[in-house]
């Protein structure tokens, strides 16, 4: 039965034009549809459908050979890798840009630096009032994104190397944390590089990976570039093989100038020249 | 004793303190009435003007912080007429079932339970249905077929019951008056039934439609998706629709405050369509009530 | 003459098929959520017994658990007790609400409202009952968290307290109409046997007519109970979505139905995660159908006692 469904989608996508299906990361959703609205403009005859669900699920229904193309805000994991390689597929990974991952709180709050240990400490619930780390006695009230985000991830990973306190707020997206943070003087949270350009009510941290160290705040662009900001994370896109035909053009398009520069208006860093290299390796 | 008939004024008197008291009664009524229309009220002055041909028309560009909602309008009319293609056949065909031929035995009650049950089962439950029988069962991918299969297993339930309400509601004489003269069962229930009992199917079927539309719980997992940049072109392809782009312009987009007139925009839009077959099928039942002495 | 008979014959079968499929439907809700979700306590293909994410849930500690943390940094918690509280919660309160509201107004409606000005009233309730819920949702977000935000001084409106506002007002249209019904099914011999004894439509209204509605007004609480706790996208959009035990109405709270829908896009096929999220569904697959089956049964047996 699967197999007469299959058919009849390719036929139908053979005769009434490409679809190509983008599934992953929530946090690169935006990125990602910009960049398909500005290519169906430049290909009309290519329709880009772009849907969220979390890096773990795009990476997976490109696994199972769902949709060509997966999005991901980290990249796969080995079992992911093994996963794939016995369903026949060969994952080829494609950075099309860099996120600096902030920590924000209100603009009232007076705390503005803050090393990894001590933001991992406050979200894994250890430390909960803010006059703990020099700021004023207020609660510290949690916000963050929810388990199926690349970023939710990413953060915990990285920074809380734990559990996440139970009372954190799981919010449905970025701007979310951003407005929740605002309005609240006593709150923190964890949101992508574009979600900090001119944006009043909140203020990111300087982050620094031991106390000793230069404490560097993900507004200080050369430091995103250099790598000296703790919490640069590349964005993913994972094909089953060589990207061929439609797909290719769009990544093309995304790895090229409008595409990059779209990258940058939407607040995240363009290739950098080692990824760009890599990358070019990838799709010759 | 037979007691002393009271006085008029006590008789007043109590059938004044019974009317402050159903006026007590009236408060609450009103106040949700209020409230519907107050929220209507906010939503409509919010979103009006950001209505215009093109937000009908063109499709959202600039990450979606502009443009209009074309597709949404297009998925969601999509989705809900397939549902309907599905259900309104089945559905009324079973309801003149359960209003004509079914026997009063253990297996018809057991019918009519489960039906009515089906009525009360959360949404989210079809979503879950929906992945499990048509994307990972039979294998038909996301898209306009698997949610608007989906929205017809939803709607069905729906539709039976006011479908078997309205055939039940016209009396009997009707029938009894068509076997007299000789008719088969059939025929005096396609001459002599069904034409009277057709406004209150299609009332019934007006309110599922309208219920339909909003509804994104089912179509989550089935098919919606954040953005496609054109319209589906068959119906094993992905869709966008008005309620999920409500819920992502309200919560996920990245500048929600920058597309808030959007989200309010989306929302009028969705109501109007919603209120306009509410409105229809409301106009409906009036004149059923008015002209049919039989119905209620 | 045969043609006729055979074609009754006919249509007969054909309708009686598509009833039996209708409620065919329902057995295979039934099926799938209990093959799937029971998929949850035994070892998938993908086993690993180094890999925590693939173990297989006890389930005692579905059941019990007070911890849901799928995607755990160590070992995965399923357990469904802060789910099921949040949405007993939220239904709760908002019952508590819904239900004097409710039946105030149905009272209203069935004992001082005729003709045409009652089927109008009811028909713009139901109505009500048929509006998108995001759009409540939506309004809930931006209208009623501030609000509560601002009124009872907290950093966020997300929380319980709007959560069962909102539900508070999405069950109500069905406890309205639902009551309304079982308040007409009272025969009016009962309100001219009142009235002919000298009590005022008040005392009537309250003292005859509702406890002899009482099955029916029961069942309608049951409804609008079932109504509320199948509730998704309102309270997914203010609720503050924490799965955690709450301690206060300000606090943020998960129920079954919004935990499903944030995390079933999530969850890789076939995962135990996945399968989990089934159990979960069937669960509040069995509270609706009880509820359901209940008031169903209740309104019968109102409807029964007035034959007599």
């Amino acid at each position: 039965m699967k197999k007469v469904i299959t058919t009849f989608a390719v036929l139908t996508t053979l005769l009434f034009g490409v679809e190509i299906m983008i599934k992953g990361s929530d946090t690169m959703l935006n990125l990602v549809q910009r960049l398909g609205e500005a290519f169906s403009t430049v290909q009309p005859d290519v329709t880009v459908s772009v849907t969220g669900g979390g890096s773990g699920v795009g990476i997976n229904a490109m696994i199972n050979r769902e949709v060509p193309v997966a999005m991901a805000s980290r990249a796969m994991k080995s079992k992911e890798l093994s996963q794939a390689r016995s369903n026949g597929v060969n994952p080829v990974e494609i950075v099309i840009a860099l996120d600096g991952l902030s920590v924000i709180v209100n603009s009232k709050n007076q705390v503005s630096k803050l090393t990894i240990d001590q933001i991992g400490a406050i979200y894994r619930g250890e430390i909960t009032n803010w006059n703990q780390i020099g700021g004023p006695n207020k609660k510290i009230v949690l916000y963050g994104r929810q388990p199926n985000s690349g970023t939710f991830v990413f953060f915990r990973d990285e920074v809380v190397k734990g559990e996440y306190s139970t009372s954190m707020r799981q919010m449905n997206g970025n701007a979310q944390i951003v407005e929740g943070v605002k309005a609240d003087e006593g709150g923190i949270g964890y949101v992508g590089l574009g979600y900090i350009k001119d944006i009043e009510g909140i203020k990111p941290v300087a982050i620094a990976r031991k106390p000793a160290e230069e404490f560097v705040s993900p507004k200080d662009e050369k430091a995103l570039k250099s790598g000296a900001y703790p919490l640069t994370r590349p964005l993913f896109l994972y094909t089953n093989g060589k990207p061929k035909g439609a797909v290719r053009d769009f990544i093309t398009f995304i790895l090229g100038n409008s595409g990059q520069q779209i990258v940058e208006t939407e607040g995240y860093l363009p290739v950098t020249q080692n990824y760009a290299d890599r990358n070019q390796q990838i799709l010759q | 004793m037979m007691k002393e008939p009271p006085p008029a004024r006590r008789i007043y008197r109590k059938l004044f303190i019974s009317n402050i008291g159903f006026l007590f009664l009236a408060i609450p009524l009103f106040a949700f009435i209020l409230f519907i229309a107050y929220m209507i009220f906010y939503l409509f002055s919010n979103g009006i003007n950001v209505l215009s041909w093109e937000f009908l028309t063109k499709p959202p560009v600039q990450g979606m912080t502009a443009g209009g909602i074309l597709p949404c309008v297009i998925g969601t009319v999509y989705i809900t007429l397939l549902s309907l293609i599905f259900s309104i056949p089945i559905g009324v065909l079973a309801a003149i079932y359960l209003a004509e031929y079914a026997p009063d035995n253990i297996i018809t009650r057991i019918i009519r339970s489960a039906i009515r049950s089906l009525a009360g089962i959360p949404s989210i439950v079809y979503g879950l249905f929906g992945v499990a029988l048509l994307v990972r069962g039979i294998g038909i991918p996301p898209s306009v077929l698997a949610s608007g299969v989906t929205l017809s297993l939803m709607n069905l339930p729906w539709i039976i019951a006011t479908a078997e309400e309205a055939t039940h509601a016209i009396p009997g004489s009707f029938r009894e008056g068509a076997l007299a003269v000789g008719a088969t069962k059939w025929e005096a229930i396609r001459h002599n039934v069904l034409p009277f009992a057709f406004p209150g199917i299609l009332t019934g079927i007006l309110l599922a439609l309208a219920r339909t539309m909003g509804e994104t719980a089912p179509i989550l997992f089935t098919g919606v998706s954040y953005y496609t940049s054109g319209l589906p072109q068959t119906i094993l392809h992905k869709f966008m629709a008005l309620p999920y782009h409500l819920f992502v312009l309200a919560t996920q987009h990245d500048q929600i405050m920058k597309v808030r007139p959007l989200a309010f925009g989306t929302a009028v839009v969705l109501l109007i369509l919603v209120l306009t077959f509410d409105a229809i099928a409301f106009i409906i039942r009036l004149r059923i009530a008015a002209t049919n002495k039989w119905q209620v | 003459m045969k043609l006729r008979r055979s074609v009754d014959r006919g249509v007969r079968i054909l309708f009686s098929a598509n009833a039996v499929l209708a409620a065919a439907v329902l057995v295979g809700i039934l099926l799938f959520l209990l093959i799937y979700g029971i998929r949850a306590f035994i070892p998938t293909s993908a086993f690993d017994p180094e890999d925590p994410l693939t173990h297989p849930v006890k389930i005692i500690s579905f059941l019990f658990g007070t911890r849901w943390n799928p995607d755990a940094y160590g070992q995965p918690r399923y357990g469904i007790v802060p789910l099921l509280l949040g949405s007993v919660i939220t239904t709760f309160i908002a019952l508590l609400l819904a239900i004097p509201l409710g039946i105030a107004s149905a009272i209203f409606i069935a004992e001082r409202l005729k003709g045409g000005v009652r089927i109008a009233i009811k028909m713009l309730v139901e109505l009500f009952a048929g509006f998108p819920s995001v759009v409540i949702g939506f309004f809930g977000l931006i209208l009623l968290g501030p609000f509560i935000s601002r009124l009872f001084g907290v950093a966020s409106g997300l929380n319980i307290l709007n959560a069962s506002l909102v539900l508070a007002v999405m069950s109500l249209p069905t406890i309205i109409s639902v009551s309304e019904d079982a308040l007409r099914v009272v025969p009016y011999s009962f309100r001219e046997a009142a009235y002919a004894l000298g009590a005022s439509p008040w005392t009537t209204a309250l003292k005859i007519i509702l406890p002899a509605a009482r099955s029916g007004i029961l069942a309608a609480v049951l409804l609008g109970f079932g109504r509320a706790i199948g509730e998704t996208m309102a309270v997914l959009m203010v609720a503050g979505n924490a799965p955690i035990i709450p301690r206060s109405l300000f606090d943020p709270v998960r129920t079954i139905t919004t935990t499903i829908a944030i995390e079933l896009g999530e969850s890789t096929f076939n995962s135990i995660h996945f399968f989990a999220l089934f159990a979960l569904g069937f669960i509040l697959f069995l509270i609706a159908l009880g509820t359901n089956l209940l008031a169903e049964s209740l309104i019968k047996r109102e409807k029964r006692s007035f034959t007599l």
